[in-house]
């Protein structure tokens, strides 16, 4: 079945020739190489790798960065369209985008030393080196900076102690961005594959996110050279902004996987008669339908005033957050809601609907929870920080 | 080797088409625009040949501005140059053909590829015309391909079989499905193509001597026909699939 995008509004209009080329491009990629693989790799639970070299050529990985280091210096219009379109196939998959983007590369272009960049950034772009992100540990989620993980400076480098958890790619990465108290504030170090000490076992058991690994990173008197501390991260800021770059494609992200779900819908409800008439043709299956493009098309909205307001360097993460909580939760809704329409049929593989469900519920906690960004948008509004003990 | 890619921009071949007012075109508003599917097959094996031969590709389109799109897509997947031929409101075959070949008849190409068939108008025509008014010669819906030493083999698809034919270059080729996997463009080629320079030439197109006067949508299906029930059923109806609907031999 073909897909049909839905631009209500000709947000089309607005865009670019190289952001709609962009789109176009990652669209079919999606469509000839992971529809046709997904619900296999989703079932058996793993992350086909064959779409890493793929992904690497098509330039994915680091595409807002400069040329020099690897990037293709596209706009963060451009690269949100991508995310979209990413996400329209599986969530696993523009999480390994997001990951390697917006948490491994971003941050070392921002605060690493220019010795990092030079050696890392391209080897990332290019996919001979995998990234992951820790932040999240046991008892330290919503709330980081509450981390034990600490980092104690010793001759020609540091040791590192603690435990990561829910670290997306931590199993298969070959360095990984870890964030550790140095004398009690959050430094960024990059610990490599194999390190003495280090180990990063399997979080088996999800119900979400299945074509994508997660992991814990389990890190006991870990040596890290001094040079590969990234100079210039200090604070827990440094993480919240690596964060804020993640969020921002997930609110294109998700809308991928919101518009997968209705256009699933849409020609199911076309094709799909009861009482001798197709179902699209009742009210209450039409008021489901326009709910559905109603809040697509609010969503599309808010991404590309962001997108503007990213490219103008005039966003905040407040607006961020409004955007990364609302378009999950209509997702989410949307998900369900074309659970609904597709009947019993919905609850089978035969359509994306119960996949992109189940993970968006990861993608809607993931990056900071629903109620997190309520929060942070609240204590905006009322200058009173509800989220503090 | 230099070789030209004749392309066109067309609506996505997903798009449900609808007819404006009057029934003289097609309504464009709510279009997405593609690369005829034809082309990337083409633009795919000139890039393929010239990476492996050397030299340049040189994608060509004829119409308005909005083909530009057309020519940076192709750009984007690798080719050198771009030229729009630029002409205003409707041409018919002949027309676009001739603007084509005065365009590039004086740019020494030893090959020139298009799509056997555009997914818009469906016309097979340019491919043809092109190399005629070229005096050319010209193997349409070509599914494989070597290139020799100013000779090459195409082998094409016939009724129940396929056919080798030799010819020698300078040479036109339509491309069918088949011939390659075209390349997906890269972020960093569809970021160089927004740069390129693309050359604008002015269509000589003489006479347009045809014009659409209407379109319609295709004959609604008739209805289907329950021929009878269970074991019993299936000798009757499987004559009439091979007599009356001849899907089965
Ligand atoms: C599949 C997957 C992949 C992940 N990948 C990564 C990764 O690559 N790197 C990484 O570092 N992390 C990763 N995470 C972790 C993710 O960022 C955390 O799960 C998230 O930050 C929430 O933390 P938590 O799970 O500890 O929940 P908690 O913080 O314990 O929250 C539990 C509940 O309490 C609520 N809550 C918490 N605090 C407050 C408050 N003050 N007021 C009101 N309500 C509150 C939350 O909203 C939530 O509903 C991943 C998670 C998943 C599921
Ligand atoms: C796990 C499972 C086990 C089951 N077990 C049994 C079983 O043991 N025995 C059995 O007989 N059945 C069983 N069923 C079938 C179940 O009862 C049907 O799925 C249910 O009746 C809905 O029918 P449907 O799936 O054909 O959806 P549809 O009737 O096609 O409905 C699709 C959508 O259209 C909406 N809709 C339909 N008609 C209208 C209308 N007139 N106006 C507005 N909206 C409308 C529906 O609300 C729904 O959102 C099972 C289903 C499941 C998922």
């Amino acid at each position: 079945m073909p897909y049909h995008a839905l631009d209500y509004y000709r947000l089309d209009e607005q865009l670019t020739e190289e952001e709609r080329m962009i789109r176009d491009a990652v669209r079919s990629w999606v469509s000839d190489r992971v529809i046709p693989k997904i619900d296999e790799a989703f079932r058996d639970h793993f992350f086909p790798q064959e779409w890493i070299p793929e992904m690497a050529e098509l330039g994915l990985f680091g595409p807002t960065l400069p040329e020099e280091y690897g990037g293709a210096g596209i706009g963060d219009i451009a690269y949100g369209l991508a995310m979209q379109e990413l996400e329209r196939g599986d969530s696993g998959i523009r999480s390994f985008a997001s990951v390697q983007s917006a948490l491994v590369m971003y941050p070392i272009y921002t605060w690493g030393s220019e010795e990092q960049k030079r050696n890392l950034l391209p080897k990332l772009a290019r996919a001979e080196l995998i990234g992951a992100f820790g932040l999240t540990e046991p008892d330290a989620g919503s709330d980081p900076g509450s981390m034990l993980t600490t980092a104690t400076k010793v001759d020609g480098g540091y040791r590192l102690n603690g435990a990561k958890m829910w670290i997306t790619n931590s199993t298969i990465a070959d360095i990984l961005v870890v964030w550790a108290k140095l004398d009690g504030v959050v430094n960024g170090f990059l610990v490599e594959k194999g390190a003495d000490g280090l180990t990063c076992p399997e979080t088996t058991g999800k119900w979400s996110l299945r074509a994508s690994v997660t992991g814990e990173i389990v890190m006991q008197d870990v040596f890290v050279p001094e040079e590969m501390r990234m100079p210039d991260a200090n604070g827990l800021k440094c993480p919240l902004m690596c964060l804020n770059q993640a969020r921002y494609g997930i609110t294109w992200g998700v809308l991928g996987a919101a518009q997968a779900c209705f256009d699933s819908s849409l020609q199911y409800a076309l094709s799909r008669p009861q009482w001798g008439k197709p179902i699209a043709g009742f009210q209450a299956v039409q008021e489901k339908l326009v709910h559905m493009a109603t809040e697509i098309t609010k969503g599309q909205l808010l991404c590309y005033r962001l997108g503007q307001m990213k490219q103008n360097g005039t966003s905040s993460f407040r607006q961020v957050s409004m955007a990364k909580g609302n378009n999950c939760r209509v997702a989410l809704e949307i998900a369900r809601i074309a659970r609904d329409i597709h009947g019993a049929n919905g609850i089978t593989d035969e359509y994306p609907i119960m996949r992109h469900m189940m993970n968006l519920e990861s993608v809607y906690t993931y990056e900071g929870t629903d109620t997190m960004h309520t929060l942070i948008v609240g204590s905006d509004l009322t200058g009173l920080e509800a989220y503090k003990g | 080797m230099n070789i030209a890619v004749l392309v066109k921009l067309v609506p996505d071949t997903a798009a449900m088409i609808r007819l404006n007012g009057d029934k003289s075109g097609i309504e464009t508003r709510d279009l997405n625009w593609v690369l005829n599917p034809y082309d990337e097959y083409a633009a795919e094996e000139a890039l393929a040949l010239v990476e492996k031969h050397g030299g340049e590709v040189t994608a060509v389109a004829c119409g308005g501005d909005d083909q530009v799109e057309a020519l940076r897509k192709v750009v984007a997947m690798g080719a050198n140059n771009a030229v729009l031929v630029k002409r205003e409101g409707e041409y018919d075959q002949l027309a676009s053909a001739k603007a084509i070949a005065n365009a590039i008849k004086d740019r020494g190409f030893d090959l020139i590829f298009t799509g056997y068939r555009t997914t818009d108008d469906d016309s097979t025509a340019i491919g043809p015309m092109v190399a005629s008014l070229l005096e050319l010669p010209c193997v349409t819906e070509v599914n494989k391909l070597e290139v020799g030493d100013g000779t090459l083999t195409a082998e094409r698809n016939i009724e129940g079989g396929s056919e080798v034919l030799e010819a020698s270059m300078p040479c036109v080729i339509t491309a069918q499905k088949g011939l390659n996997e075209p390349r997906y463009p890269k972020l960093k080629g569809i970021m160089m193509a927004k740069k390129k320079q693309i050359e604008t030439v002015d269509a000589e197109a003489g006479d347009i001597r045809t014009a659409t006067t209407t379109m319609d949508y295709p004959p609604e299906r008739p209805a289907g026909k329950i021929v009878g029930e269970g074991v019993e059923a299936v000798p009757e109806l499987v004559r009439l699939l091979r007599e009356e609907a001849k899907v089965i031999e």
